[in-house]
């Protein structure tokens, strides 16, 4: 086909695009596995709690607590992440609590989110801000 | 050159933005130990300090709570690993540790006084020099490599049955001149950043360097499991750490200068706690 | 097998009927996520832990899904019911195959 300069500005606006991929993989990759655990799915705020440090000590290991009253499952996702996905709970029934605490990783300062699926069906979720400081003295 | 990176020091510690204390808490081990995390400064530091405090006080909400529990201490798998290694028989004796040791209960104690003076020996020892003189004297094994796996694993346990009884490092008698080396040695300034022990952890404990809440910088706590490296860290490991971060060329670990720094550091946290195997950052 | 894996479990010894306790679970595992690269600039493969199970006499506690966020040494703390004396199984998966598994029984009294 004939190069025309619109072909040209195409090809360079598609580069643009491929090379600002990686930022936005991380967003289309929640977006993802949000769809996936919900169906596509309205999620609203409700009855799930999202418990993480303010200023994590440490990225490497950063203590959280997800709970909720009626939930069958919790899925959480590090926003920042290389890779969102964290850990889904899936509770059984001799689960005496819809809770469950772990410590994960998180790469930079970014927005954790849980998401738990209730007893009714629906979804709902809830995000907590993380600080995470990178370097000091201690080596 | 030196009255340009004291101004540097200066402006950098002025213009960071928090001067953090440390927390007004009380450190109880699985409920029943008692650890003491601050006290009087021993008589040969009263000059300087008032108060000696050790890092645990430093630390977050979270990591704080982490050590509080033998379980929730991830520090503690190590402790396991040694206890087993403590109960196997290893070289040309056909010995384990316990042959003649018997339980690790009964070194209660021992970690609190190291590193000390060994009269056969003539020299100070570390735990793990002196461990290292039972394995290959003893036991006819090889000696462990300083502060890595096997040797840290087994300093974190003869740490773990002292826990709560008082650091108390003798500093006087034949361990005297290596005391003052390893005094002299904390108080001069290494590195193109030009800075001692002493600027950091005595001067300015309590203050933010960059992102971190600055210690006093005691050894009480050590070995260390470090959230930053999931791992178990040993003193001499850290002292390498910290002269390497003013940009000196560093000792290392097992070194002379390291065992007189040890004892030395050793020796400002006399009166608290041992704690290790604690939880840092 | 990944060397040096250990798992460990804390339950209490004995509960009343019908009671929720709190059960903490921890393995050491490095959890390598993948990120990270070797001196040569090479990715390190990834090889962690991915699942992780809790039965109770064959009933399910929990069932979790782990990433690569999971930090070393994966710890879990969660509550269980306690209808009847039994054994709680506790099983890991590793990426390479290996399953790794922890029991502890429990008492009525």
């Amino acid at each position: 086909m004939e190069f025309t300069r619109r072909n040209a500005i195409a090809m360079g606006a598609g580069a643009l695009l491929v090379a600002g991929l990686p930022l936005r993989a991380s967003a289309a990759t929640s977006d993802e596995a949000i769809a996936a655990f919900t169906g596509g799915a309205e999620v609203g705020t409700g009855d799930i709690k999202l418990t993480a440090p303010e200023i994590a000590e440490n990225g490497n290991t950063v203590p959280i607590e997800v709970s909720s009253g009626s939930a069958t499952e919790i899925m959480v996702l590090a926003l920042g992440n290389p890779t969102p996905a964290v850990a889904t709970f899936k509770f059984g029934k001799l689960a005496a609590s819809r809770a469950a605490s772990t410590r994960i990783r998180l790469a930079g300062t970014q927005d954790l989110v849980a998401i738990a699926k209730l007893e009714d069906g629906s979804f709902v979720q809830a995000s907590s801000t993380v600080k995470v400081t990178i370097g000091g003295c201690g080596g | 050159m030196r009255k340009l990176t004291g101004a540097f020091l200066a402006t950098l510690m002025a213009t960071s933005i928090a001067s953090a204390d440390p927390v007004d808490d009380n450190l109880i081990l699985n409920e029943e130990t008692e650890i003491v995390t601050r006290t009087t400064a021993p008589a040969h530091l009263s000059d300087a300090l008032d108060e000696v405090m050790s890092g645990w006080l430093f630390r977050g909400t979270e990591t704080r709570a982490m050590q509080a529990d033998d379980f929730d201490n991830p520090g503690m798998i190590f402790v396991e690993k040694a206890l087993e290694a403590w109960d196997t028989a290893e070289g040309s004796e056909g010995k384990s540790c316990s042959s003649c040791h018997n339980e690790m209960d009964s070194m209660a104690g021992v970690k609190a006084t190291y590193p000390k003076w060994n009269e056969a020996a003539g020299e100070v020892r570390t735990l793990q020099m002196q461990v290292n003189d039972c394995r290959i004297n003893r036991m006819g094994a090889e000696a462990w490599k300083y502060d890595k796996g096997d040797a840290i694993n087994m300093e974190a346990a003869l740490s773990s049955v002292s826990r709560g009884l008082p650091v108390n490092v003798a500093i006087d008698g034949p361990a005297q001149s290596t005391w003052e080396l390893g005094k002299e040695l904390y108080y001069t300034r290494t590195g193109q950043l030009e800075l001692s022990c002493a600027n950091c952890h005595e001067d300015n404990y309590g203050n933010m360097i960059r992102a971190d809440h600055l210690s006093q910088g005691q050894i009480n706590g050590f070995p260390v499991y470090r959230l930053k490296n999931t791992k178990l860290n040993g003193a001499h490991s850290r002292f390498k750490g910290c002269i390497r971060d003013t940009r000196a060329e560093t000792y290392s670990p097992g070194s002379a200068e390291f065992i007189a720094l040890e004892l030395y550091v050793a020796s400002r946290g006399n009166g608290l706690s041992v704690e290790g195997p604690s939880v840092r950052n | 097998m990944a060397s040096g894996v250990k798992p460990r479990v804390k339950v209490p010894k004995k509960a009343t009927a019908g009671e929720a306790i709190t059960i903490k679970t921890l393995i050491s595992h490095k959890m390598e996520s993948g990120q990270r690269k070797d001196d040569d600039g090479n990715a390190i493969p990834r090889s962690i832990i991915n699942r992780f199970t809790c039965d109770f006499n064959g009933e399910n506690v929990v069932d979790v899904k782990m990433e690569p966020a999971i930090s070393t040494n994966p710890y879990f703390e969660f509550e269980a019911l306690v209808p009847e004396a039994g054994e709680f199984k506790f099983t890991w998966y590793d990426d390479d195959g290996s399953v790794y598994e922890e029991t502890k029984s429990i008492a009525i009294g």
